[in-house]
């Protein structure tokens, strides 16, 4: 068993996958750099990202599998569990060597557990697409901020920029320190730190609001109660659909 | 308070028995302004009763000519009214939208002066959204009964899904509580649609900017538990709409008693019967989607479905000639009718089992509910049963595994909003 330390991203796993096959060795555990604590009994290598070796290692994804079948891989890395993330260098190699399928053999423990976290990666996707809320700033800006429990802002960018084409918005993922700006023109990637994210995060109050905001935020809310039908009440239900770790996000439970 | 505000209210007040909220199924297309209708729907958020919020539903106005007895707000209920201007339902569907709160806009109406003056307003309002603000998220629009038919095909090109409610599910029924109403003026401009939908679909073909004309179909709603009707003529009407309206979606809706001066309706306080619509839920998506018969769904005899069971259990404990499947070598059509086994891992099993035969462990960890399923199959190392199993004696130990996981489990009732 040796251990590859490497930079977190999906490039980085990439090239892990890479060295691999490059020095041939299949017993390999994954690291990356902010967790890595030096053992003193394991062999240990730092990879280096490098972009060319982890597009060799993708498009031989995308030639094995299919494009979409490919890029589940990437959503499963979103889920950041070190256990899935190690699951899915297994199945590649796998893949590699077997050249079948084999990820559709649910009656196995790694291919089991890699559809099962692409299904939570998703469902949080689904989440993160509906209970976004954006707030509008007096720039005619609308931000939103979340803390997703996967890294999925990655997966709902698309969604946002079919969506909103004639607004200019920001999702800010707070736990992840990082957003997305769209400016009507595209998208960029920024990364906040953690002193200036407290200046865009709503409660602070150091983004001047536009003059209606709180008036549709106030209807909203008051749409929200009058929906409701009190002889059917099921709280159950509704903590289900709606747990409680979203609610500082949504404009309706504040 | 805000006047927008009181209006707000009162009239999501009385548009959320209307239980439609489905936002899926359109194909229209965000081109560079505002909206995108071509996705699957979106739930929001969901009320404390657990529904879905995904549309902001409202109505025009409350006001109305008809005095139908289950309606709040029939001619002679004493309600608060109020009515929205068309700007002020633009507005709030655009601010909402803007910020993510809703999928689109549910809009229906009380009727006002009349059937055309009633329409006309709410056609103003739509082709406002579509062509001054270009919004192109999802619309579904209420069609008012007895409108003309000029203005329902006008409105017919600027919303996603159009809907009539039936109200009560046969025509005796709703007799006794709406003499003013029937089933015809129902019919007629849900078969009107139906045929400038299918006219449009074989004209674009020939036209390549094709216009959309109700591109998410048609739906109804039937409420429940008011008048006396049974499952079986239910689900009957429910399926004569489907073959031939074409309808996307039926909706049952459990009568919640609002009035005390109609004494044919159960009186206020009366439970609304949850766990029925429930189980008319569960067997219309059979009918829907897993290519059951009405005949298959309800007994004959009994006219009623089980409240203590659900349909596809009841139908597999009817037929025990039927079982048990071999998972291993049954077809698609076949596993999908095993109680505790839903589309979706029917599909895992067909692909796992390319792999090799597959074994219970694995059929457990594989997301069916084993616990129900293991009467009605056997796989790899099943241990052969001779003869069959007594089915009164699964339904028995199915329901004391029910209730025991029940002390644990929230309050079993299907997301039927989704
Ligand atoms: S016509 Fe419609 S709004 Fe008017 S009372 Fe009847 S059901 Fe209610």
């Amino acid at each position: 068993m040796i251990q590859y330390i490497y930079d977190g991203s999906f490039g980085g796993f990439l090239c892990c996958v890479f060295e691999c096959f490059e020095r041939r060795e299949f017993d390999v555990q994954l690291i990356t750099e902010k967790v890595f604590a030096p053992d003193f009994f394991a062999l240990s290598k730092t990879i280096v990202s490098d972009k060319a070796k982890a597009k060799r290692v993708l498009d031989g994804l995308t030639k094995s599998l299919d494009a979409s079948r490919a890029k589940d891989f990437f959503r499963v890395f979103l889920s950041e569990d070190p256990i899935a993330i190690q699951n899915a260098l297994g199945l590649i190699i796998q893949i590699f060597q077997k050249k079948e399928n084999i990820l559709e053999n649910y009656g196995e423990e790694k291919a089991l557990y890699f559809s099962q976290t692409l299904k939570k990666v998703g469902r949080e996707r689904h989440r993160m697409k509906a209970f976004i809320r954006f707030e509008k700033s007096s720039n005619g800006m609308f931000f939103a901020v979340i803390a997703p429990d996967f890294n999925v802002l990655p997966l709902i960018i698309d969604f946002f920029t079919k969506r909103y084409t004639d607004q200019t918005w920001l999702i800010y993922d707070e736990k992840r320190h990082y957003g997305i700006l769209y400016d009507k023109t595209g998208i960029s990637e920024i990364e906040i730190s953690e002193l200036d994210a407290n200046a865009i995060i709503p409660s602070n109050e150091v983004v001047v609001l536009d003059l209606e905001e709180q008036k549709y935020q106030q209807l909203w809310k008051s749409y929200f109660k009058s929906t409701n039908i009190e002889a059917r009440k099921n709280m159950k239900l509704h903590l289900r659909h709606v747990p409680k770790r979203y609610w500082r996000y949504l404009t309706e439970k504040k | 308070m805000e006047r927008i505000e009181e209006k707000l209210k009162i009239l999501a007040d009385a548009a959320k028995y209307d239980v439609s909220c489905s936002s899926s199924g359109s194909k229209r297309k965000n081109n560079g302004s505002i909206g995108d209708a071509s996705f699957s729907g979106i739930c929001h958020s969901y009320t404390e009763d657990g529904r879905c919020v995904s549309l902001l539903k409202i109505l025009l106005t409350n006001h109305c000519i008809y005095d139908c007895a289950f309606c709040v707000s029939r001619k002679s209920n004493d309600v608060r009214r109020a009515a929205f201007t068309v700007q002020e339902v633009v507005d709030l569907t655009m601010n909402f939208y803007r910020r993510n709160y809703i999928e689109g806009l549910f809009l229906s109406s009380g009727i006002f002066k009349n059937a055309d003056y009633t329409m006309e307003r709410l056609l103003r309002i739509v082709k406002k959204l579509r062509t001054e603000e270009r919004y192109n998220g999802y619309i579904h629009l209420k069609t008012i009964p007895g409108a003309s038919g000029e203005l329902i095909q006008d409105a017919g090109l600027y919303v996603d899904r159009m809907s009539i409610n039936l109200e009560i599910p046969t025509e005796e029924g709703l007799k006794m509580v709406a003499p003013e109403k029937d089933h015809a003026s129902v019919r007629k401009p849900l078969a009107f649609v139906q045929n400038q939908i299918s006219n449009f679909k074989s004209e674009s073909k020939l036209i390549k900017h094709k216009p959309l004309f109700v591109p998410a179909g048609q739906s109804t709603q039937m409420v429940v538990g008011a008048t006396p009707e049974s499952d079986l003529e239910i689900l009957k009407v429910a399926d004569d709409f489907y073959q031939n309206y074409k309808l996307k979606r039926v909706y049952y809706s459990g009568y919640i008693p609002i009035s005390s001066d109609n004494n044919l309706l159960p009186a206020i306080g009366t439970r609304p019967p949850l766990i029925r619509e429930n189980r008319l839920y569960q067997a219309d998506w059979l009918m829907r989607f897993y290519d059951f018969k009405v005949d298959e769904i309800v007994h004959e005899s009994k006219h009623q479905l089980d409240l203590e069971i659900d349909p596809k259990l009841a139908w597999a404990l009817r037929h025990p000639e039927l079982f048990p499947i071999d998972i291993n070598t049954a077809n698609f059509r076949t596993i999908i009718r095993i109680p505790g086994i839903g589309r979706q891992s029917a599909m895992k099993i067909i692909k796992a089992r390319q792999f090799g035969r597959l074994h219970e462990y694995q059929l457990r960890k594989m997301g069916i509910a084993y616990n129900r399923a293991q009467y009605f199959i056997t796989c790899a190392d099943s241990i052969i049963n001779i003869g069959h199993t007594s089915m009164d004696w699964v339904r028995a130990q199915i329901l004391q595994q029910s209730k025991a996981s029940q002390k644990y489990l929230p309050q079993q009732q299907l997301s039927l909003f989704v």
